[in-house]
């Protein structure tokens, strides 16, 4: 199968701190990939460093066949890797629909005016955020600030998306509307990577799962290895 | 960056009615009135780009005495051998290589750190030039050709137009858009593909460009130039003041603010120099605690108020 993203001993300490380390991940075309790992254990970290919003201390990513680490994150952004961050960044001052707007115009070199708003209907329909498109951010609710954000990723025309707990606060039902959304974006021809506490969701439409514990890749596999692992139980049990 | 709860075009009228009103002041006014004129319109042109871009990108310079200061030394060094619009030129590359530098330096300082270097800069370009002037060619400043009052009034005025054009296609381009993003959320920015650099250190260097030449202006207003006279922190202050004043991010604001606080400044310097500047920063933090938004956002909050008890007059009588 061909990959999507590749990474080879990706490092990074915060002063003594080792927040990721030496963290091998391989994720295919048209995956959905989970992980996983309780608080803290550098997840968030891992993204940062894919997608540039800091630099990597050590290891090498390839992107579709690119070597990005050591891009800036707007480079990285045109060459088709998506993201949301764990606590939304949205445009505040903006309403929900320039918000995307943004992300259709910069997202691709040479965007019109007129082919970003049409991209902008589309995204708005797809994600179900149209009822809010004149709402300013700080107006809808947490939950839908974040799912904006996937909206003004899926804007850019990514073929990978990072998502960053974007179900943490949603109700149960929120959180099917959440999975179908996901799973439609993988279907459309977009390959996901999420970071998740909502264990139903990641065991029910991940294709792959790795933990991550104390900045370490401590396991690997599908939802069904996951679940059975010692090690993963012991992880999780240890943390409650 | 917002338009006021005023029409487009209806701001855009207002402001060709002041430029138009402007034209008019060399042929009945008094040189009284033509060198204040000039002194308000150069500062409609630093307000405006300096609103231009730390106002949507949140990045507060202070630098600006540094780039008008460039400009006053581009005319000492130049009025001599060449005409208004070649020291006008020059003055502004001047400050734009200077903000491409010092941007590509600094513009990934977040926050305060940024205005703090700016703060720095204009003192440090200073003592450089004093330093220059004592040990190299030994003589305290410069003489600057007058071109006549009218040369200056008019290079003002031009400016003007060129500086309100210009704030009007950034806002109305992606240009404007990004810097909105990057001051909004950078980090979103970033993501999403704006190349967050180079659009901070373009927006800057274009105000300095702006600056740098109303500075070569200013210079041939005045006989005689030196560092003190150039690199002024007043042309540091007056553009964040008068864009406070009038409302950040409006297109109305800054070009209000200007011409009150030149319009003040020019009576004040004379009559009571010890204390005009303690009454602007008086001035500046009401207009932050009462106003945050300046006197065009306390029109809007006006005009919305009036129009509430208007819609619930009419909901009365339903
Ligand atoms: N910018 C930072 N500076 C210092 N420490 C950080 C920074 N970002 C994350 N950390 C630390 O790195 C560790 C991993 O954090 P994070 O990647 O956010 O974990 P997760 O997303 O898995 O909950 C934590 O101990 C966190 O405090
Ligand atoms: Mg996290």
């Amino acid at each position: 199968m061909m990959s999507m993203l590749e990474a080879t001993g990706v490092s990074k300490s915060f002063g003594g701190l080792k927040a990721v380390l030496n963290v091998d991940l391989s994720v295919n075309k048209g995956e959905i990939f989970g992980l996983i790992g309780p608080n803290g254990a550098g997840k968030s970290t891992f993204f940062n460093m894919i997608s540039g919003a800091i630099p990597i201390d050590s290891g090498t990513v390839i992107f579709d066949g690119i070597k990005i680490s050591g891009m800036k994150p707007d480079r990285i952004c045109r060459l088709g890797l998506g993201r949301s961050f764990q606590a939304a960044k949205n445009f505040a001052g903006m309403p929900v629909w320039q918000n995307v707007l943004m992300g259709a115009l910069f997202g691709q070199k040479g965007q019109s005016y007129a082919q970003a708003m049409s991209a902008v209907d589309e995204v708005l329909d797809f994600v179900g955020l149209n009822d809010l498109r004149d709402k300013m951010v700080p107006d809808i609710p947490l939950a839908y600030q974040k799912r904006l954000e996937m909206a003004r990723s899926l804007a850019t025309r990514p073929k990978l998306l990072m998502l960053d707990e974007i179900m943490a606060g949603l109700n149960p039902s929120e959180v099917g509307e959440a999975m179908e959304l996901i799973t439609k974006t993988r279907d459309s021809g977009i390959t996901i990577i999420m970071i998740e506490h909502v264990m139903k969701a990641i065991m029910n439409i991940c294709d792959r799962i790795a933990v991550l514990h104390h900045g370490a890749k401590i396991a690997e596999g599908t939802p069904e290895e996951i679940a059975a692992s010692k090690t993963v139980i012991e992880v999780y049990l240890g943390e409650s | 960056m917002k338009w006021s709860g005023l029409k487009k075009e209806f701001q855009y009228i207002i402001v060709a009615i002041i430029v138009i009103f402007f034209a008019f002041v060399p042929l009945f006014g008094s040189t009284y009135a033509i060198t204040l004129s000039s002194t308000i319109m150069m500062y409609i042109v630093m307000a405006s780009c300096w609103n231009m871009f730390s106002g949507p990108a949140g990045y507060i310079s202070l630098a600006s005495g540094a780039f008008v200061g460039l400009g006053f030394y581009a005319s000492g060094f130049l009025s001599t051998r060449f005409p208004l619009p070649v020291l006008m030129l020059a003055g502004g590359l001047a400050s734009l290589v200077l903000a491409v530098i010092i941007g590509s330096i600094t513009l990934r300082l977040r926050g305060v750190y940024f205005t703090i270097f700016t703060f720095c800069l204009v003192e440090l370009v200073k003592a450089v030039m004093t330093w220059y002037e004592i040990m190299v060619v030994r003589k305290r400043g410069l003489n600057v050709r007058n071109f006549g009052p009218n040369a200056a009034f008019y290079a003002m005025l031009v400016m003007v137009v060129i500086a309100l054009a210009v704030v009007v296609i950034v806002r109305k381009t992606r240009f404007g858009m990004a810097l909105t993003g990057i001051g909004e959320s950078e980090d979103a920015a970033a993501h999403i593909g704006i190349n967050t650099t180079a659009y901070k250190v373009s927006g800057f260097a274009v105000t300095a460009f702006m600056m740098g030449t109303v500075g070569a202006v200013r210079a041939t207003m005045l006989n005689h130039i030196d560092p003190t006279s150039a690199f002024n922190m007043m042309f540091s202050f007056l553009p964040v003041l008068m864009c406070v004043f009038g409302g950040m991010n409006t297109f109305l604001g800054p070009i209000i603010g200007a011409i009150v606080f030149a319009a003040l400044q020019y009576n004040l310097i004379t009559k009571i120099p010890q204390i005009y500047m303690i009454i602007f920063g008086a001035i500046m933090i009401l207009s932050i605690l009462f106003m945050p938004t300046g006197i065009v956002g306390v029109y809007e909050r006006v005009r919305k108020a009036i129009e509430n008890r208007k819609i619930q007059k009419v909901g009365g009588h339903l």
